[in-house]
């Protein structure tokens, strides 16, 4: 299986502020009755988007720069920290991707939504606190600049500014090597699995 | 060199290091469901793959059982479609299914345990972010998306790194009325919603010792609602006596071999953790949360905390959750208006939850202002119910008596909250919408803290209500 090469994003940005924000949030239970990820992307933040009555709210993503991303469909979220925590609903990385965005850029990440991103090929990259501050505000104030995430040499750059960024090794390695989906390494593993599951009493009902 | 149980498991399932410079983790027991598997199957076709171990994977369907409707078909065809798909998958591939038909059906993580599936010193991973449950059996057990569910099933295995173990030790006896749910929610607040990120959860001390298996379930379950992945108890003869005589256990003859290994994978005396936290249990006392996450949370008689004791992060998310929840800084929650009382889903709807609250709902009634609803996890936690006549004392008191399943947990089901109604639950999540209306409020607490609820139609302190 050959993947792309993804060494950097440079697409417009779109900032949800918040800490916290579970999957619930990104994609509300009620959408993930369904056996395919298809038409996901429209249902992204819906509860935070649409109130009870049935009216837009205002919400970044409701906003003109969101409907550029979701028509260019690329993408860079900038969020708070421990962004996609609960639910271990792959269903919340698959809408925001297939709104169109195409790379996160946050304090934290919930362990399951970054490795549900990562197999996406959906980069997932931290910075500090004080930078994500700076981050954000450079964005919300140039709607039009592109920002560059560089996975490959671990930034983010927006204009003349750039921040040093982080994102664990492995995934770094998987995403420049076109390896973020693990299937293929997997499967060439087989000898080895086979190995190891004969030492283990357990697997052979015992 | 002394180990932790961690390491000890993560060791023998590795299967080799991948280029990336991730493990490949060999993974012995794989649970699914109708949510997060369908997709997963649809891969496996694209992809021409067959699955590798068909008998390490086991099925059931949870999320979008009707509780109230137990008939098929179902009247949402959504519902029946899902469940019809895992029939189908888990027929196509020779897959273990614990269908409603079969009296085993439950919430996939009470299957497990009830099974024998569940056993120390296994990997085990399901599509659902609350399998941290099963490491109450001393197994390292965790949440996976949906595409890790097909690398599953295509090669039993996963691409993984490993965490840092972080040992929870809680020492010392709970005061009466104060329960294992009220332990894992203190564990939150204090350490935060994002402080497990990176860890997994040991939970150690004299307080899990003396703990049933179901309650270390019951803690082990929120670990991700702390942000780690994973979390478990080490195993003792208390995990053995409940696992022997269970349809999957070991039989006679392997029975004292598997004890052995068992017992050999609990973390040595004198293992490094990464860090250690301690706590009295005696501090503990009966905790709810006021807020949107499951941090958020003070003990029944404190105040919610007022803005400005908070940092600057902490109390924005507070203003919103205040906002959300209708509910007023530096007030109490005791006396809050309650509308719906939840009692039932993976974290508190087993046998010993049903037990412990029926003791003293006899001869109580449930308020006429509150709808309450309890919901066995479990087909055979049902049936045991039953069979002990709790389900007589429950509807003798007015709470609604279901079938099992996830119910009003989260909204994949008829069960859900009406417009801002404040829901009194026994469950794991108080995020935005979680129980099916996105104005809904959702207060969680131990299942006798529900019942008090619902006796009295607002947040109360059970141990007054019950004098405990």
């Amino acid at each position: 299986m050959s993947l792309a090469q993804i060494t950097q994003v440079k697409a417009l940005a779109l900032a949800v502020p918040g800490d916290d924000i579970d999957t619930d949030r990104i994609i509300p239970a009620r959408f993930l009755r369904c056996v395919t990820f298809d038409g996901l992307g429209e249902h992204a933040f819906r509860d935070e988007r649409t109130g009870p009555d049935g009216k837009e709210r205002a919400h970044p993503m409701n906003s003109a720069q969101a409907a550029r991303i979701a028509a260019a469909k690329q993408g860079v979220m900038v969020v708070g920290f421990n962004f996609g925590c609960g639910s271990s609903r792959e269903h919340a990385p698959q809408s925001l991707w297939r709104f169109g965005f195409t790379a996160f850029v946050g304090g934290s990440f919930a362990e399951i939504f970054f490795g549900n991103s990562t197999t996406l090929g959906v980069p997932c990259l931290t910075l500090s606190k004080e930078d994500l501050a700076e981050c954000d505000a450079f964005v919300r104030a140039n709607p039009n600049v592109e920002v560059t995430v560089d996975v490959a040499n671990l930034t983010v750059s927006a204009g003349a500014k750039s921040w040093k960024a982080d994102i664990a090794a492995s995934a770094r390695d998987g995403l420049v090597n076109g390896k973020w989906d693990p299937i293929a390494d997997l499967l060439e593993g087989a000898d080895s699995v086979a190995k190891t599951a004969g030492g283990l009493a357990y697997v052979a009902g015992k | 060199m002394a180990k932790t149980l961690f390491q000890k498991v993560w060791e023998a399932h590795t299967v080799r290091k991948l280029p990336n410079g991730q493990t490949q983790l060999f993974i012995g027991t794989h649970l699914i469901h109708e949510v997060t598997s369908p997709q997963a199957f649809g891969m496996l076709r694209d992809l021409g793959l067959k699955v590798k171990f068909p008998q390490r994977t086991f099925a059931t369907v949870d999320h979008i059982v009707p509780t109230n409707e137990l008939k098929e078909p179902y009247s949402d065809p959504i519902a029946q479609e899902m469940i019809e798909a895992l029939r189908k998958n888990t027929k196509d591939y020779g897959i273990r299914f614990f269908d409603t038909t079969t009296g085993t059906q439950g919430i996939v993580h009470m299957v497990g345990p009830e099974q024998g599936i569940t056993q120390p010193g296994t990997t085990i991973a399901c599509g659902d972010s609350h399998t941290a449950t099963h490491g109450a059996f001393g197994a390292i057990a965790f949440g996976i998306g949906t595409t890790q569910v097909r690398d599953v099933l295509a090669t039993q295995t996963l691409a993984l790194s490993p965490l840092k173990v972080r040992r929870i030790e809680v020492n010392g006896k709970l005061a009466p009325g104060v329960y294992a749910k009220d332990v894992i929610l203190h564990i939150i607040r204090v350490l935060g919603v994002n402080g497990g990120i990176g860890y997994a959860y040991e939970y150690a001390g004299t307080t899990f010792d003396g703990f049933s298996l179901e309650e270390r379930m019951t803690v082990c379950n929120m670990s991700i609602e702390g942000g780690a992945r994973c979390g478990y108890v080490n195993p003792d003869q208390k995990t053995f006596d409940y696992i022997k005589g269970k349809p999957f256990a070991p039989k006679a003859a392997d029975w004292d071999a598997a004890v052995a290994r068992w017992a050999s994978f609990a973390s040595d005396p004198g293992c490094q953790y990464d860090d250690v936290k301690p706590f009295k249990a005696e501090d503990i006392r009966p905790t709810v949360t006021w807020g949107i996450t499951p941090g958020q949370a003070v003990f029944i008689d404190e105040k919610m905390p007022a803005l400005e004791t908070l940092n600057a992060a902490d109390r924005q998310t507070a203003e919103d959750a205040y906002a959300h929840m209708k509910l007023a800084p530096n007030t109490p929650i005791k006396g809050t208006k309650v509308d719906v009382c939840f009692l039932g889903s993976c974290t508190n709807g087993r046998i010993s939850d049903l037990r412990e609250v029926a003791k003293y709902l006899k001869g109580r009634k449930v308020s006429p202002s509150v709808k309450a609803i309890v919901v066995p996890g479990s087909q055979l936690t049902a049936i045991q119910a039953v069979h002990e006549g709790l389900d007589k004392i429950y509807i003798e008191a007015g709470f609604e008596w279901r079938g099992a399943g996830c119910s009003m947990c989260l909204a994949m089901n008829p069960d859900k909250l009406v417009g801002d109604q404040l829901c009194a639950s026994s469950s794991n999540r108080n995020f935005k919408g979680r129980q099916g209306s996105q104005t809904g409020r959702t207060v969680l607490m131990s299942p006798l803290m529900v019942a008090a609820a619902a006796i009295t139609g607002v947040v109360s302190d059970a141990r007054e209500v019950f004098k405990v």
